[in-house]
């Protein structure tokens, strides 16, 4: 069965497209984009008036808990969020139990993913075994198994020593380095960022400078090594400025920032919502502002969403006790949407960041909507309104900081390879 | 006369017009304490349970006195390690004691923001003892009520705060309350141990504990925790206290009159020197004595319970 989508305003990035037309899908395929493509009884017709169609979001830094911490999300769970929030390919992050270091790993993530998932999953490898910091892995066969970027997120690699020969053999297969900055050492036990509020609220600071220093070092490590360092969930004034700097510089640096670090500060901590704690944690509004101009001027290249689903009676411990962890993939294109509002960012900009610049930035060809390309596509209503309400969400985690929030916009069709795979 | 609130959580949160309302009312608690036969009968059938998830023995009795003075039932209640050593959530342990009909619980708890869990979760009453680095608000009112008998006023005092401020819920608590009464509160410590920007809870910041005395009408020591040592606050117990230890030379760059106070225990020759301690201005067991009063006052105005 084919697929007409009619009458939706096609944003395209790639291809410099921005009109109301009409898509046709045949064979998974995109097949053709013009005016008045007449139905015919093989397709099935999706009336998108006042709808936006674009390529398929692509979310970079996912966590879908499997292998390991099924209660917490599966590969099924997570990829119906990821469906349910508009996402067509998603990148899971490698601390499951066992780690992602190897490739019987990969191979199991992937068969389920395809036996059980509901839009692609590419799996990131871990940069050292078990996430130790210590040893590299065997990033040939990581990448020969599928996983397409390295990361120790999470865990940081915090001696230098072994992140500079992990980017040197990264480079070899061309995968990106993802990183986590964080000096740990620094944070020391910190449970929010550290300021006013921290202060007031009496829990123990993370300061900015633990993200400035390793986004620093890890800068000067990718000019050393001329890997492609991948900075993740950008949150502080300084590292943006570090990147700018990079990036100025040449450097093969590429960063992405997350919907809650563009909306939220430590502000959000007051009541002690253990559903506000989070690594790196968030920020003031000095730092929210830094990062939204970062990523208009294109300093900051993605929106990821960080999607870390956590057990409820996790988060309903002390704050000091909870784990580090929000989830983002069914909030994303609402909180993208409203920055769009805000004029942060254009619908274009908007769309790049969540599609073509990751398909680019992980090297695939996705991303776009030209004739012959994979028809993973979304379909946004923008004038949608919704109340987050945490059960009704397809994440097994329900660890939302945006519960209760009046949201505007809301994803009304996800298809995946041609075929619709969530139904808003 | 009461609290328009369920729970007591903390000092930031109540206005000029509370604080003097639980102080006025500790006043004739006072006079209840000082008498022959110190029980009245305001919280007769009410259970106050003392849920104490650190150890402690100077707030547990005060506390347990003042609710046995009151007439109420009183169960201690101690639990070491926090819910996930347990295995229990402090959530789960809070609504079992609840479902044995407390009207009070009196949390202490290592975690920040404990009690705000069970104050959100439950019908009881929750007052917070100490929750982890954030506040002591019994203690503050404690130390707010001593000055008052002290000095007549709160307002327009210079208290200066000296120790480790940063892992503090005593100068948190007395910080907000002195502040919103109208004193000038002045903190003092090695620059690990005073609290990021703690200039905007409207309080100046020394490194020199010679300078913050200066003039000051009441100077407040905190408790320095032994652990501290070593995590590199300070380099040594020995330096901290070259540096810190309220002596009696030191004492005499505040006021003539000033008063000293501590909320115990005290490390003797740490932060405060024997002779200090134990001096003329010292208020240390005067504090202990109005305790048990301040809690009176305020079990008594959570209850709703009328005429004392």
């Amino acid at each position: 069965m084919n697929l007409l989508i009619k009458n939706g305003r096609i944003v395209d990035p790639v291809n410099h497209v921005d009109q109301v037309a009409d898509l046709l899908i045949a064979d998974g395929k995109v097949r053709q984009i013009a005016q008045e493509i007449p139905v015919t009884p093989d397709a099935e017709a999706i009336d998108a008036t006042g709808q936006w169609v674009v390529p398929g979001l692509i979310d970079v830094h996912t966590h879908l808990r499997e292998p390991g911490f099924e209660y917490k999300e599966t590969i099924r769970t997570g990829t119906m969020a990821a469906a349910a929030g508009g996402f067509t390919t998603i990148c899971c992050m490698p601390n499951t139990k066992p780690v992602n270091d190897s490739q019987a790993v990969t191979e199991f993530i992937l068969r389920k993913a395809a036996t059980e998932g509901m839009v692609n999953v590419l799996p990131v490898g871990a940069i050292t075994k078990g996430c130790q910091g210590e040893e590299i892995t065997e990033m040939g066969d990581l990448r020969e198994a599928g996983c397409i970027a390295v990361s120790d997120d999470g865990r940081p690699v915090m001696n230098s020593a072994v992140m500079r020969r992990a980017m040197e053999y990264a480079s070899m297969f061309h995968l990106p380095v993802i990183s986590h900055c964080e000096d740990t050492n620094l944070a020391e036990e910190g449970v929010m960022n550290e300021g006013r509020v921290s202060t007031e609220l009496g829990l123990r600071g993370i300061p900015n400078a633990s993200e400035d220093v390793m986004a620093a070092r890890d800068i000067e490590l990718a000019a050393l090594t001329n890997a492609h360092l991948h900075i993740a969930h950008v949150s502080t004034q300084g590292s943006v400025e570090l990147i700018r700097r990079a990036k100025e510089e040449g450097i093969r640096v590429t960063a992405e920032t997350c919907p809650h670090y563009l909306v939220l500060t430590d502000e959000a901590v007051t009541g002690y919502n253990t559903n506000t704690k989070i690594k790196p944690p968030l920020r003031t509004l000095k730092d929210v502002e830094a990062v939204r101009k970062g990523l208009r001027e294109g300093v900051i290249d993605v929106i990821a969403t960080d999607h870390a689903p956590h057990a409820q009676v996790e988060k309903e411990m002390e704050f000091d006790s909870a784990p580090f962890g929000i989830t983002g993939l069914e909030t994303a294109v609402a909180i993208a949407l409203q920055l769009v509002d805000e004029g942060v960012l254009t619908v274009n900009e908007m769309v790049l960041k969540m599609s073509g610049k990751p398909a680019k930035l992980l090297n695939i060809d996705r991303g776009h909507l030209s004739v012959g390309a994979v028809a993973d596509i979304t379909v946004i209503d923008p004038r949608a309104t919704w109340v987050v309400d945490p059960p009704q969400l397809k994440s097994r985690g329900k660890n939302t900081p945006f519960e209760g929030w009046k949201m505007k916009g809301r994803v009304t069709h996800t298809i995946v390879g041609g075929k619709v795979v969530y139904k808003g | 006369m009461e609290l328009k609130r369920k729970d007591l959580l903390d000092i930031k949160g109540l206005d000029q017009e509370e604080i003097q309302l639980i102080l006025d009312t500790a006043e004739s608690f006072k006079e209840v304490t000082g008498r022959e036969i110190k029980k009245v009968p305001t919280l007769r059938g009410k259970t106050v349970v003392n849920l104490f998830f650190e150890p402690s023995t100077r707030t547990r009795t005060s506390f347990e006195i003042a609710a046995k003075r009151l007439s109420a039932d009183v169960i201690n209640f101690s639990v070491s390690g926090s819910s996930v050593s347990k295995g229990e959530t402090l959530l789960d342990t809070a609504r079992n004691i609840e479902a044995m009909r407390a009207d009070f619980i009196i949390i202490r708890h290592p975690a920040s923001g404990a009690p705000h869990i069970l104050a959100r979760n439950l019908r009881s009453s929750v007052i917070n003892a100490g929750d982890g680095l954030h506040e002591h608000p019994t203690q503050a009112l404690l130390d707010m009520f001593t000055i008052r008998e002290r000095k007549g006023k709160i307002e327009g005092l210079t208290v200066a705060i000296i120790g480790d401020i940063a892992h503090s819920r005593v100068a948190r608590s007395n910080i907000y309350g002195l502040t919103r009464m109208g004193a000038r509160v002045r903190v003092a410590g090695p620059p690990a141990l005073i609290p990021a920007e703690v200039e905007t809870l409207g309080v100046s910041v020394f490194y020199d504990m010679e300078e913050a005395l200066s003039g000051a009408d009441v100077i407040m020591v905190l408790r320095i925790q032994l652990e501290r040592q070593g995590k590199n606050y300070f380099p040594t117990l020995r330096e901290f206290a070259r540096l810190y230890c309220l002596t009696q030379e030191r004492a005499g760059h505040a006021k003539g009159d000033a008063m000293i106070m501590h909320p115990g225990p005290v490390n003797r020759g740490i932060e405060i020197s024997p002779e200090v301690a134990d001096g003329l201005s010292s208020v240390i067991l005067e504090q202990v004595t109005n305790g048990v009063a301040v809690r009176m006052a305020v079990l008594y105005l959570l209850s709703g319970s009328g005429e004392i």
